[in-house]
């Protein structure tokens, strides 16, 4: 293999193109990235950039060692407009063609926006550095704002937002929030936490419209009632980046289709990260995961997946792992569940936000939610990598079982 | 090889202490300990996966 194309020069592609060097690939390496920027962290940006608690600059990957030792020729700026399987060749956005041997798709995902908004300013989405420095000038005019989405981006937004003093309301179609992800008895702990710093909730009602004239004026709710913003932030979930494969042979379908080895339905071609749809062997179930640790190691085994050849590679296996900071509480998960799933609180209680719940369905150990005890986690994050019945993992719970 | 915490930055996400269980651990007040700074070169492979699954970037290896 002569030549490797990284598209998405993100979390993911880096860690790929990293991979690559130390396996010891040493032909040529593209990483091609669409924004202008170089690759940084996005986790920071909903909560240290956004309440200005750090330069811009810190988000920034290999501030320290730099690109050289990579020896990568990084094109950023570029769009890759399409894919020629056939011939081996990206097509980017100034018409120049990019041939390879391998190619690996981390093009991620986009943050989705709200039909009928476009022409209206004063509407926001957090997806990339640039989002997040907008977002921020347009907070510190004191406005007032609604947040669309009570998922992780939209609380981490309104916990900023109180954080500087800026009225939130945080507008939710479900009955409570995160609900679908964690739970209700853990929606209700959180949404508590929330009001006592401030924040208002319209739960239980869409978003009919966004009105205004030119700017945004008010968020007009599905019951008919209207809620004042001069800014809105939408935080309805992402849709992974596949536009730019369509007709190049490539599956797609709710993010690429991969194999178990996260090879594309195309010779040659792998992807990781936000954008890929493969069968987790830990669940046995079709997923696709939108978290930091996630896009690491798909980026590590998309590489080794690449240069294993043909036929080679391993089926990537990993249990998905997520946090999320909002005032002081610090959520750690690990696992995939339901919102049906059987939820017991094995430590501590939900009022003073200091816990440890485990999910369990069809008596199968399926998640482990931590609250603000990082190091409890662990312990339950290996219950889970072995596939642990939820009785053994109740059992493991008792205080006299444990350490 | 030498292992440096930069423990402004530690989270406590403890992904480290899977990586390399025989280099960090995370106690019982939540706080991440480093068991042994200068592990051998047997343990440099783990090492190095602590420092890349880290989400705040918090470990670097220095060789000596
Ligand atoms: C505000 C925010 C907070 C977050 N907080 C957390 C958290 O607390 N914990 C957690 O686990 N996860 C968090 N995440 C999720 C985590 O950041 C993502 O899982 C991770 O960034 C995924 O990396 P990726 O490289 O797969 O994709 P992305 O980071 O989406 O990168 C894809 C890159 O590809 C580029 N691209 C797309 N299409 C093209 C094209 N056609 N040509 C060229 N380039 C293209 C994009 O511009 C982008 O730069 C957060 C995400 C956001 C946005
Ligand atoms: S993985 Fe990083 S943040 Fe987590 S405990 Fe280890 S050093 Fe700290």
């Amino acid at each position: 293999m002569d030549t490797v194309v990284v598209v998405g020069a993100s979390l993911a592609g880096l860690r790929c193109c990293e991979a690559l060097r130390r396996r010891g690939y040493s032909g040529k390496l593209v990483l091609v990235g669409e924004e202008a920027h170089k690759p940084y962290d996005r986790p920071p940006l909903s909560k240290q950039v956004l309440c200005g608690e750090w330069e811009p600059a810190r988000t920034e990957f290999r501030r320290k060692e730099g690109y050289a030792p990579l020896a990568l020729e990084l094109q950023l700026g570029r769009r890759a407009l399409a894919l020629h399987a056939q011939a081996r060749r990206v097509v980017l956005d100034d018409g120049k063609e990019l041939a390879y041997d391998g190619l690996v798709i981390a093009t991620g995902a986009r943050a989705r926006t709200l039909r009928g908004s476009e022409a209206l300013s004063g509407v926001f989405t957090l997806r990339t550095l640039d989002d997040a420095l907008q977002l921020r000038v347009a907070l510190l005019q004191q406005p007032r704002v609604v947040v669309v989405g009570a998922g992780f981006i939209g609380l981490e937004v309104a916990s900023a937002c109180r954080k500087l003093d800026v009225a939130v309301t945080v507008v939710e179609s479900m009955a409570l929030p995160l609900d679908n992800p964690l739970g209700s008895a853990v929606g209700q702990a959180v949404q508590r936490l929330h009001e006592a710093h401030g924040v208002s909730f319209r739960l239980g009602v869409g978003v009919a419209a966004l009105e205004g004239h030119g700017r945004v004026e008010h968020v007009r709710l599905s019951d008919g009632t209207a809620v004042p913003a001069d800014v809105v932030v939408v935080g309805i979930g992402v849709t992974p980046n596949t536009a730019w494969l369509e007709g190049s042979g490539v599956a797609v379908g709710d993010g690429v289709l991969c194999d178990p080895t996260l090879a594309t339905s195309v010779p040659g071609v792998v992807a990781a990260g936000d954008v890929v749809r493969w069968e987790n062997p830990l669940f046995g179930e079709s997923m696709r995961v939108e978290h930091w640790s996630n896009a690491v190691e798909q980026g590590q085994a998309a590489a080794a997946r690449l240069l294993a050849g043909p036929t080679g590679g391993e089926p990537f296996s990993s249990l998905p792992y997520f946090w999320s900071d909002q005032y002081d509480l610090k959520l750690q998960f690990a696992g995939r569940v339901r919102a049906d799933d059987e939820l017991v609180l094995v430590e501590g209680t939900l009022a003073d936000r200091n816990y440890v719940a485990l999910y369990g369905r069809a008596g199968k150990l399926r998640g482990v939610l931590a609250s603000n005890r990082p190091q409890q986690l662990l312990r339950y994050r290996k219950l889970l990598s072995e596939q642990a019945s939820f009785d053994a993992a109740l059992n493991a719970a008792r205080p006299s079982a444990g350490p | 090889m030498r292992i440096i915490v930069d423990f402004d930055l530690c989270q406590s996400h403890g992904l480290c202490t899977e990586a390399a269980p025989e280099l960090f651990q995370i106690r019982d007040d939540g706080f991440l300990y480093v068991l042994n700074e200068t592990p051998g070169k047997e343990l440099a492979g783990k090492a190095q996966k602590a420092a890349i699954e880290c989400p705040t970037g918090a470990i670097t290896l220095k060789d000596d």
